[in-house]
């Protein structure tokens, strides 16, 4: 049954792929400040330059806490896509600059993958990043790309924070400042660092009644100088407490309890103990990184042709470590929290199931099951983040664990008694933003690619029924099936 | 050999399996895996289990929907499947299937466009037709690994992760111990079942296994709402609807891979996700709406024809090696089963697998990679 072989497997991806639409010199995601100073440089030394931004991101992803946590207070204006554009390119009057210099710049444009050649890939005809908007998908080559993709909220779960109103201080920030599209008032803020203290006073700035900060430790956190601006404002710091519940109604956060028995009427409660670099991008390559606390968490490594600037590249270091910080606060958070409080909004993992490492409530969970637990599984290695992601479904939702990732991290620190970072990074993958099937879909595919589509592998005779072999049949289901459908 | 010790070489489900069956009969069973259990393409497929071409598959059919109840852990195991076909060419291509299962007695129902849509509420009028399989099914290849080493575990098996195999000591033909960086395991038989790794683990016993490694990509949706049958696939794809509502689908061309004794280096997923959301588009027009949310990559071996190897040695006389040739999953409760009596009875108690012996590549060209384009790119 020796088949005529002629040497091309005519099923394999060689040559099949589609071709990037343009190649620039530079591409740079992320037009913030570090993003658009990285790009002119790039041009002041004669590259071609595209410049990319998501925002304004449109109101379907900001309702799943997408790229930021939204926490539902965006108004009904980021429905808009128009007029959020304007407000977001009116709000950094450098983005048209940038134009003007030559730059070609695309908001509402995100970046969800870059790949290149390396191990376990030799296909790429060359290094792309994908590229989204609200109508298609698009590759685009580059010699250098820099991220520019600035840093994330870190949620955290405390009981009642999985309700409209609790949300992250990039968030608050991001829509009051570039948005103008805020739907709150009065605002508690969690933490008493750099950052919780100048996301108080733009929130002050922008005619917002601040009701107080919380803090675990046992002072406020931040720099002299805004601890001093916030107490000219009027601002308390309740120290050495932390929020025990949150109460509400049909829309959402109407007050906080503190564990010293305060009860704080908000409308919004804004987490603000630290921003996460958004290495999604970089991560998601297998780029390489480093764990800095003392930078905000993983940061990227940096390499010649991928690097990194901004907040993306690190927070800048300042002696504070963060991830303490953070640990602090997670510990702190582990006493309020029940069993039934949610980790994991997106799938409805709660903190019981999450230790437990039980299976989601659609399925059953006879005796056995219930037995095992992250104790069990930690008597077989150390505890991995993907492998319990997969088990309890925690991570594995639609804001692709933005609001659970990095507490999950931190609280199976806590609870498998190791140092933070000890256990992996839970992997980050491509698309790194959610993407409609219709829009990441390529419409234009080559023809190589559909000739060289098959459902498998193509194996002429992988597919053959035992009882067909060596039958008529076996040269019948080949004529017929060879190539392209081996189901 | 009930009360010795079988030492099994990868945490993939066909070992797991194996060394579940194994221990069910009273075996003391050591499984080593290079990191965890499931953690390359075992963890990362389509969940099928359908494999009709295998002299395995009514041990498959027959296993599946019993696996929960066997394990004790739920494999999300659910059964037939549906076939869209959304081309002429692929509706002819599924009609011939489907005479073939009616003359093989696999009971199929041809559905046109109407039934379709009606058996498949994320379908649209754009298809020609479909197939309704009336046997095989799908489950949760994550679950069901973990399923099969809590299980093994239950019996009293042990499993060391993160412990590659890095050799073997031997004795009067027949292999003694298996060893690790860190220890060494005296066994009575070795299964080895390390998937891509298996050649270069078999060259130390002088044992040639053609075997060539390539990476298959899938990609996974937001939860959409459920179907009443979730094992709906065609149009040149394979995939499921997940008991969560995901839907998470593969398909398309591979890439070859050299892989060295380590393993994989990297899984990497590529821009292929945009062609695989596309053709999910087609398929699941009413779906096209919904997010995607990852993709993936795994590395699979395949054999040159495809079909698995299963076979226990002559010399050394008490090793069973088994690759499943990227059908792996789904036959893994018949698979392990079939381990299992090899090793215990030297002979397949439910089945002819002779079809699966090493000897049918006796006289493989030496070339035989390179004539079948089997070879990674520079």
């Amino acid at each position: 049954m020796e088949l005529n072989f002629t040497g091309t497997d005519i099923c394999a991806i060689n040559g099949t792929r589609s071709p990037a639409e343009a190649h620039y010199d530079v591409v740079v995601v992320g037009a913030g400040p570090s993003g658009i100073a990285a790009a002119r440089e790039a041009k002041l030394a004669g590259a071609s330059v595209l410049l990319v931004d998501e925002n304004p991101v449109s109101g379907a992803l900001m309702g799943n806490d997408v790229p930021l946590y939204f926490g539902g207070r965006m108004t009904a204006a980021t429905q808009n896509s128009e007029r959020m554009l304007e407000a977001v390119f009116m709000s950094m009057p450098a983005l048209e600059q940038a134009m003007e210099a030559g730059i070609d710049l695309l908001l509402g444009t995100t970046a969800w993958g870059v790949y290149r050649n390396g191990p376990g890939v030799q296909s790429l005809p060359e290094q792309v990043v994908g590229l989204a908007d609200a109508e298609r998908s698009w590759l685009v080559g580059f010699d250098r790309i820099i991220l520019a993709t600035g840093a994330r909220d870190l949620a955290l779960a405390f009981p009642g924070w999985n309700q409209p109103g609790v949300m992250g201080a990039a968030a608050l920030q991001m829509l009051l400042t570039r948005y103008v599209a805020f739907d709150g008032h009065r605002v508690l803020i969690l933490g008493s660092h750099d950052l919780a203290l100048e996301t108080a006073l733009i929130a002050i700035e922008h005619g917002l009644e601040v009701t107080g900060l919380v803090e675990v430790r046992a002072a406020p956190q931040g720099s002299a100088e805004l601890i001093a601006k916030i107490a000219a404002a009027g601002v308390s710091v309740h120290c050495n407490t932390s929020i025990a519940s949150a109460q509400g109604g049909i829309n959402g956060i109407e007050a906080a309890t503190l564990t010293n028995g305060e009860t704080i009427a908000c409308d919004t409660i804004c987490t603000a103990v630290g921003l996460i670099p958004s290495i999604e991008l970089v991560d998601a390559m297998h780029g390489p990184r480093v764990l800095d606390g003392l930078r905000g968490g993983y940061v990227p490594h940096g390499e010649e042709n991928v690097s990194a600037v901004g907040l993306c590249a690190g927070l800048a270091d300042i002696g504070f470590d963060h991830v303490e910080y953070r640990m602090d606060w997670t510990r702190a958070l582990a006493q309020v929290c029940a069993s039934d409080t949610i980790i994991c909004q997106c799938e409805d993992v709660t903190r019981a199931d999450l230790l437990g490492v039980q299976p989601p409530n659609y399925l059953d969970r006879p005796p056995a099951m219930c037995a095992r637990s992250l104790e069990t599984l930690l008597n077989d290695g150390p505890a991995n983040q993907d492998q319990i992601k997969r088990l309890t479904r925690a991570g594995m939702g639609v804001c692709q664990g933005r609001r659970c990732r990095d507490q999950m991290a931190m609280l199976l620190a806590l609870e498998s008694g190791q140092p933070f970072g000890t256990i992996p990074l839970a992997s980050h993958r491509a698309p790194v933003r959610p993407l409609p099937m219709k829009i990441l879909a390529d419409w234009n595919e080559p023809a190589e690619m559909e000739a060289a589509w098959d459902v498998w592998f193509g194996i002429p005779t992988q597919w053959v029924p035992v009882e067909d072999i060596g039958t008529p049949y076996e040269d019948e289901h080949r004529g017929m099936l060879y190539t392209g459908m081996y189901e | 050999m009930s009360g010795s010790e079988v030492v099994i070489v990868g945490g993939g489900v066909t070992g797991l399996s194996a060394g579940w069956w194994l221990a069910r009969s009273g075996v003391k069973v050591t499984v080593l895996d290079k990191f965890i259990v499931g953690w390359e393409a075992s963890g990362r497929n389509g969940g099928g289990a359908s494999h009709y071409s295998s002299p395995l598959f009514d041990e498959e059919q027959r296993l599946w929907p019993q696996m929960d109840n066997l394990l004790g852990y739920p494999t999300e195991h659910q059964k037939e499947r549906i076939l869209i076909a959304m081309t002429e060419r692929q509706w002819e291509q599924y009609r011939f299937v489907a005479a073939r299962h009616q003359r093989l007695n696999h009971p199929v129902e041809l559905l046109d466009v109407k039934q379709v849509q009606e058996a498949v509420p994320l379908a649209g009028d754009n298809c020609f037709g479909g197939v309704h399989y009336k046997f095989g099914g799908h489950a949760n290849p994550q679950r069901s690994v973990q399923a099969y080493a809590w299980a093994l575990q239950d019996l009293g098996g042990t499993i060391h992760q993160h412990s590659p195999v890095t050799g073997f000591e031997t004795a009067g033909g027949k292999v003694t111990a298996v060893k690790t960086a860190n220890a060494t395991y005296g066994c009575d038989a070795v299964v080895v079942a390390a998937g891509p790794q298996i050649p270069q683990l078999m060259a130390q016993l002088g044992i040639d296994i053609p075997l060539v490694a390539a990476r298959a990509e899938m990609i996974i949706t937001e939860p959409a709402p459920m179907m009443p049958l979730g094992g709906v696939d065609g149009h040149k794809l394979y995939g499921r609807q997940t008991l969560r509502g995901n839907l998470a689908y593969g398909g398309g061309p591979h890439e070859w891979l050299d892989v060295d004794a380590d393993g994989p280096a990297a899984r990497p997923s590529t821009p292929l996700a945009r062609n695989l959301a596309r053709r999910l588009a087609e398929l699941l027009p009413k779906a096209a709406h919904l997010n995607v949310i990852r993709s993936w990559a795994g590395v699979i071996e395949n054999s040159p024809d495809g079909r698995p190897i299963i076979d226990r040695l002559t010399s050394p006389d008490n090793v069973v090696v088994a690759s499943m040739s990227s059908v792996g999953f789904g036959l893994s409760p018949a698979s392990g089963h079939a381990i299992r009596d090899l090793v215990l009875d030297g002979k397949c108690s439910f089945a002819d697998i002779d079809i699966l012996k090493l000897s049918r590549f006796a006289g493989l060209a030496p070339d035989w990679r390179e004539r079948r384009g089997w070879t990674p790119l520079a």
